[in-house]
């Protein structure tokens, strides 16, 4: 199953996290940390992959992309293939690329609740759901437009005690 | 694909936000961003929780900004800062109506709480209900957040909602409830056991979506249990099948792939129920063959799944003509220039390797490629390679390796693994004694306090031991030398405590073993060993052992102790030390030294820490003197366990631990207090009341008797860490490894020597002898390997069935003898044996058995050799045709080819070439040579593992500095 996925910006600072199991903040923040610090020294052209036995404890695997500013990251255990996960964090990068018309690290900062749900869509508890942008696009527009549609009806503005009375 | 653009494109799309996002946000993201240190991001942050705080604090939020507050929590707990006091905010936002709102306060809680958080009570309800929902998104968030939040004491209230969705109409539902099911079986299995048919039945679901979302979870379910689910093989066949046919819609491909994924899915599986059943594996034959052959090799993912295919081939019963396709994919992966794609091919090499150990020998230049890639991924995967296809015959070039390696890195997890991989490997192939000893220094000196204890304890146990033959001389050799490198070593600063441990027990039972180093000297080190580490109380404690031992030799010896001073003021500063056992061992020393001879030799004699001791655990020499106790009125001995009235800890403990595991909300009302009863009484107590335990349960006696129980030191390379003296012993006998692929395999020969790879490489390069130089030079611009790697790569595969050196080839030993000699005469020597082989008279092919050579000193090659030609007389003749070489036509081509013409080169050379070259020709020469005289196989001498087995009772005791020493009872107690 994918333990994790980071997305972390080249200064080490994180811009999208989620494990798949639970983890304390320290420790998510450990991780990141260590994350970092193993992709920044690593030069270019060499493989996508790194030992994360020392980050994540025995049989786990990492498999990075560096786009621009940013370093997708998955972890993952041996059930998966590495190639395979390559190929999940371009299919990740495409639909970002699709969602926000030519994608960069800010509208990944900005919206951070659509990159969740767009990420929701691909990767479910832990295992890949979804490999196609195209369907990946589809099921995040339709949740867009029946948030706006339920917005529309609901969002009037209520007080809060109108709503916990409820 | 796009690229994504860097930051430039600056803040003017803040509008474009469109989730709504306030300026507030903005401005924070902002701020965060240009902070230009790490405290200037945390005031920032800080005061951004702050002002949180003060906003929920509020009495009436709008929604929106509600929302809004949370996304800005969440994002400041990403940065690492604790937001729990808006959790439960989070959490009564899951119960609003608003899709937008839920989803939010689905995505918060998810990230926000564990499991087993107090909160999750209050979220329970609003799941079950949103599970219920008519709205397919409001029952995807719920699902979405299930797999999180829920845990195995929650799973009973969601799991009927769950499996009634798995009925759903649309088919993105019934795919996540799958998922979701699977999550419930990863966290508590038991809970959803009786459920496990339902996956079965989801295979066959009309949605391939669904299907493939089921095959997670039967994943799962045949790794635990193979057997059950025999029965698939047929179906998940035929959806591989069908699949590769390209029979799923259009929507399914990936870059032209037919749902690589499944297909990716379905492999693993197969890989799972074909392992070790060849009946099973015959219906897969076909599938996988089709996808070796369709499969595109351009993209990534259709080598992903081709990767996928040959872990598969590997793991199920073999077929031939599939490992040839396996053998080419990976051969394209490691040619190809991406590191990914090598990355794959060494992984994949490494699995096939077990089962066809020959290809690893086409691949030997990529794999050192790899070796020296800068990329340490590449790197450590080649070494896992490597270690998979270590023999005795290349073992040293891949521990040196390794050991170099290990030194060249900080990671500390990954400098104490292949610390270990250097233990095993070397204590399995060691070739000598003197290797061993020499790369276990290396490896403790760079890599010491990583290192497993046991490790140093059997590094003591071979020195002690020797080589398990009776040869006094060799071992008392062995032992010189290791003393004398020990005491060169502690010159160094900084060793690492293990080894310094071994170092005084070595010292201390050997130093003056050989006479040549006097009883004051190796004391003045070890009081000087003592001093300089004098922190660490179990080198302490060793040192001064050590330093007892020694003197108890002198005297016995009837030599004249004198104690230096610096030994007197350590003991006695020993004998005042907080640590009782350094002071224990203090006034041993004392009490010792001041015996007669005849008394300190039975307490110590010299060279005995291979007797066995036999140890009275009961104590039964106390029980007169117990008996005369009790006659007198004394209270017999009641086990600590057994005394009433006292609170029995460790059963409380035990009741603390299990309330721990089954935690949560407890229906039933507590039990009343109440006093504890012992619950186990050892067996030993009960079996006489007389019997004194005053030593309860000392650790050495556990320690003692497992080394007996542990079962004989395995042919195959076991995982234990022990010594593996076999090699060992053939090594130093008669010329007796086997080459397998000769066919006259020996069991008991290493199980992993497989690969023999003399003849087809010899095949290759039968040029004759005469032209041999111009050969080469004309092959040399096609093949730009440098010699460096050239002899590395020999080293690694070509000498597969390499012999003992000394015995195998004179070559070897003059080229040896050159490197420690001046450089001059290196050249003419090295040169004239080579001259001397290139011009042997050869007459006859077949009439080997009459010719001699100067090369050869000994006459069992010979014998071997025509053992050998009976065998590949036909490869051979094939291949030479007339005659052209002498006696060892095979050795001179292969020889010729590499490394001939570098010495000619050489005596040309008015200047000595570097050792290297020499290495490489004399190791080259002597590689093939061996390659064909290891045919027959003695097993001579007395069996290795016996002497393992004999088990070094007593020295363990004298090794372990916590265990109590038997005879200190004499003294205390009578």
């Amino acid at each position: 199953m994918i333990r994790a996925v980071m997305v972390i910006n080249t200064q080490g600072k994180p811009r999208l996290a989620k494990f798949y199991e639970f983890q304390p903040v320290e420790k998510q923040q450990e991780h990141i940390r260590s994350v970092y610090g193993v992709l920044s020294s690593r030069a270019e052209n060499v493989s996508n992959f790194v030992d994360a036995e020392s980050i994540f404890g025995p049989d786990t695997r990492l498999v990075y992309k560096h786009f621009a500013t940013l370093y997708f990251v998955f972890v993952f255990d041996s059930s998966e293939n590495e190639l395979a996960m390559l190929d999940l964090i371009q299919v990740f990068v495409e639909t970002l690329d699709k969602c926000f018309k030519n994608v960069c690290e800010l509208d990944v900062v900005l919206n951070y609740s659509k990159m969740h749900t767009v990420l929701d869509e691909i990767i479910f508890g832990g295992q890949v759901l979804e490999t196609s942008s195209t369907e990946v696009m589809k099921a995040v527009e339709e949740i867009s437009k029946l948030e706006t549609a339920s917005n529309a009806i609901s969002l009037v503005p209520k007080s809060v005690s109108a709503w916990r009375n409820r | 694909m796009e690229q994504l653009k860097t930051i430039g494109r600056e803040l003017a799309m803040g509008s474009q936000g469109g989730f709504g996002q306030s300026k507030e946000f903005l401005d924070l993201v902002k701020s965060i961003g240009e902070a230009r240190s790490k405290a200037e991001e945390e005031r920032i942050v800080l005061l951004e929780i702050e002002t949180l705080k003060r906003r929920l604090s509020e009495p009436e939020i709008p929604k929106r900004k509600m929302k809004e507050y949370i996304i800005r929590l969440v994002y400041v707990e990403m940065l690492g800062h604790d937001g729990s006091f808006a959790y439960i905010h989070a959490v009564k936002m899951t119960h609003d109506d608003n899709l937008l709102l839920k989803r939010t306060g689905y995505l918060a809680v998810s990230l926000f709480l564990s499991d087993d958080h107090d909160l999750i009570i209050l979220i329970v309800n609003t799941i079950q209900k949103d599970l219920k929902s008519d709205n397919y998104l409001v029952v995807c968030a719920a699902l979405n957040a299930v797999c999180k939040l829920i845990n195995d004491e929650t799973v009973p209230a969601v799991l009927p909602q769950v499996v009634d969705l798995l009925a759903h109409p649309k088919e993105a539902v019934r795919k996540k409830a799958i998922m979701a099911l699977h999550r419930f079986y990863q966290k508590s299995p038991s809970s959803v056991s009786h459920l496990v048919s339902n996956f079965r039945k989801r295979l066959c679901d009309n949605d391939p979506g669904v299907m493939g979302a089921t095959l997670c979870p039967l994943f799962d379910l045949i790794t635990i249990d193979v057997n059950s689910y025999k029965d698939l093989v047929v179906s998940f066949v035929s959806i591989l099948k069908q699949v590769a046919e390209r029979r799923l819609p259009k929507t399914y491909d990936y870059h032209q792939l037919p749902a690589p994924f499944i297909q990716i899915r379905l492999l693993k599986i197969l890989a799972l129920l074909g392992n070790g059943d060849k009946q099973s594996s015959e219906k897969m034959y076909m599938v996988v063959g089709d996808i070796f052959r369709k499969c595109d090799s351009s993209s990534n993912i259709g080598n992903a799944v081709l990767y996928e295919c040959i872990c598969c081939v590997s793991a199920i019963y073999p077929n031939p003509k599939l490992l040839e396709q396996a053998a080419q994919v990976i051969s394209r992966f490691l040619k190809s220039d991406s590191h990914n794609l090598k990355y794959m091919g060494i992984d994949a090499l490494g699995r096939l390797i077990k089962i066809s150990p020959e290809i690893a020998e086409q691949h030997q230049l990529a794999v050192i490629d790899c070796l020296e890639d800068p990329d340490d991924t590449l790197k450590r995967k080649t070494f896992e390679l490597l270690y998979k296809m270590t023999k005795s015959s290349n073992v040293e070039v891949i521990v040196d390796r390794m050991i170099d390696y290990m030194i060249s890195i900080n990671d500390n997890h990954y400098k104490t693994y292949i610390a270990s991989r250097c233990v095993e490997l070397a204590e399995q192939f060691a070739p000598s004694n003197q290797w061993f000893i020499q790369t276990m220094n290396k490896v403790f000196e760079h890599a010491g306090d990583l290192v497993n204890v046991k490790v140093a304890h059997n590094l003591m146990k071979l020195i002690a031991e020797g080589f398990g033959e009776d040869d006094d001389s060799a071992d008392s050799q062995l032992r010189s030398s290791a003393v004398e490198s020990y005491l060169r070593i502690l010159g160094e600063p900084k060793l690492p405590s293990v080894f310094l441990q071994v170092i005084c027990w070595v010292l201390g039972e050997y130093g003056t073993a050989d006479g040549k180093y006097s009883a004051s000297y190796i004391t003045g080190k070890l009081c000087d060993v003592a001093e300089a580490y004098s922190n660490d109380e179990s080198v302490k404690a060793y040192a001064v052992t050590a330093i007892m031992k020694i003197y108890a030799f002198e005297i016995s010896a009837q030599r004249k102790v004198d104690i230096l001073p610096e030994c007197q003021s350590l003991v006695e500063e020993l004998s005042a030390s907080h640590s009782t056992d350094l002071q224990q061992r203090a006034y041993e020393l004392q009490a010792v030294i001041s015996l007669d001879a005849p008394a300190v030799e039975s307490i110590m004699p010299s060279d005995a820490s291979c007797e066995d001791i036999e140890i009275d655990k009961s104590l039964s020499f106390l029980n007169g003197y117990v008996q005369q106790a009790l006659e007198k009125g004394a209270q017999p001995y009641i086990p600590e366990n057994e005394r009433s009235g006292m609170l029995n800890i460790s059963n409380f403990s035990n009741q603390d631990q299990h309330e721990a595991l089954t935690h949560g909300l407890r229906f039933e009302a507590y039990e009343l207090p109440k006093l504890a009863v012992p619950s186990r009484i050892p067996p030993a107590a009960v079996a006489s009341s007389t019997e004194l335990v005053p030593v309860p349960e000392p650790s050495y006696a556990r320690e003692i008797r497992q080394p007996a129980s542990l079962p004989p030191v395995s042919d195959s390379g076991s995982s234990e860490l022990k010594l593996r003296l076999d090699g060992v012993q053939r090594k130093w006998g008669r010329p007796t490894y086997s080459t397998p692929a000769l066919s006259i395999s020996n069991s008991s020969s290493s199980s992993s020597q497989k690969s023999a790879n003399g003849v087809t490489q010899v095949d290759s390069v039968s040029t004759s002898n005469s032209k041999a130089r111009d050969t080469y030079e004309s092959r040399r611009p096609q093949v730009e390997i440098s010699p460096e790697k050239q002899k590395l790569a020999s080293s690694l595969f070509g000498g597969s069935s390499k012999t003992e050196r000394r015995q195998s080839s004179a070559n070897h030993k003059v080229s040896k003898a050159n490197i420690h000699a001046s450089e001059k005469p290196q050249v003419p020597k090295a040169a004239a044996v080579h001259t001397e082989v290139n011009h042997e008279p050869a007459p006859d092919l077949l009439d080997l058995g009459d010719s001699t050579s100067s090369t050869a000193p000994t006459v069992d090659p010979f014998k071997q050799l025509e053992g050998l030609l009976d065998q590949t007389e036909v490869a051979l003749t094939a291949n030479h045709g007339a005659a052209d070489a002498a006696k060892t036509p095979d050795v001179m081509g292969l020889y010729a080819d590499t490394s001939l013409s570098r010495l000619s080169s050489s005596v040309d050379d008015p200047l000595p070439t570097n050792r290297d070259e020499f290495n490489l020709a004399s190791e080259l020469s002597n590689a093939t040579r061996t390659a064909q005289s290891g045919v027959t196989q003695l097993n001579k001498g007395p069996n290795p593992k016996d002497s393992l087995e004999k088990d070094a009772l007593v020295r363990q005791m004298g090794v372990t500095p916590t265990s109590q020493n038997p005879n200190l009872f004499k003294d205390l107690l009578g």
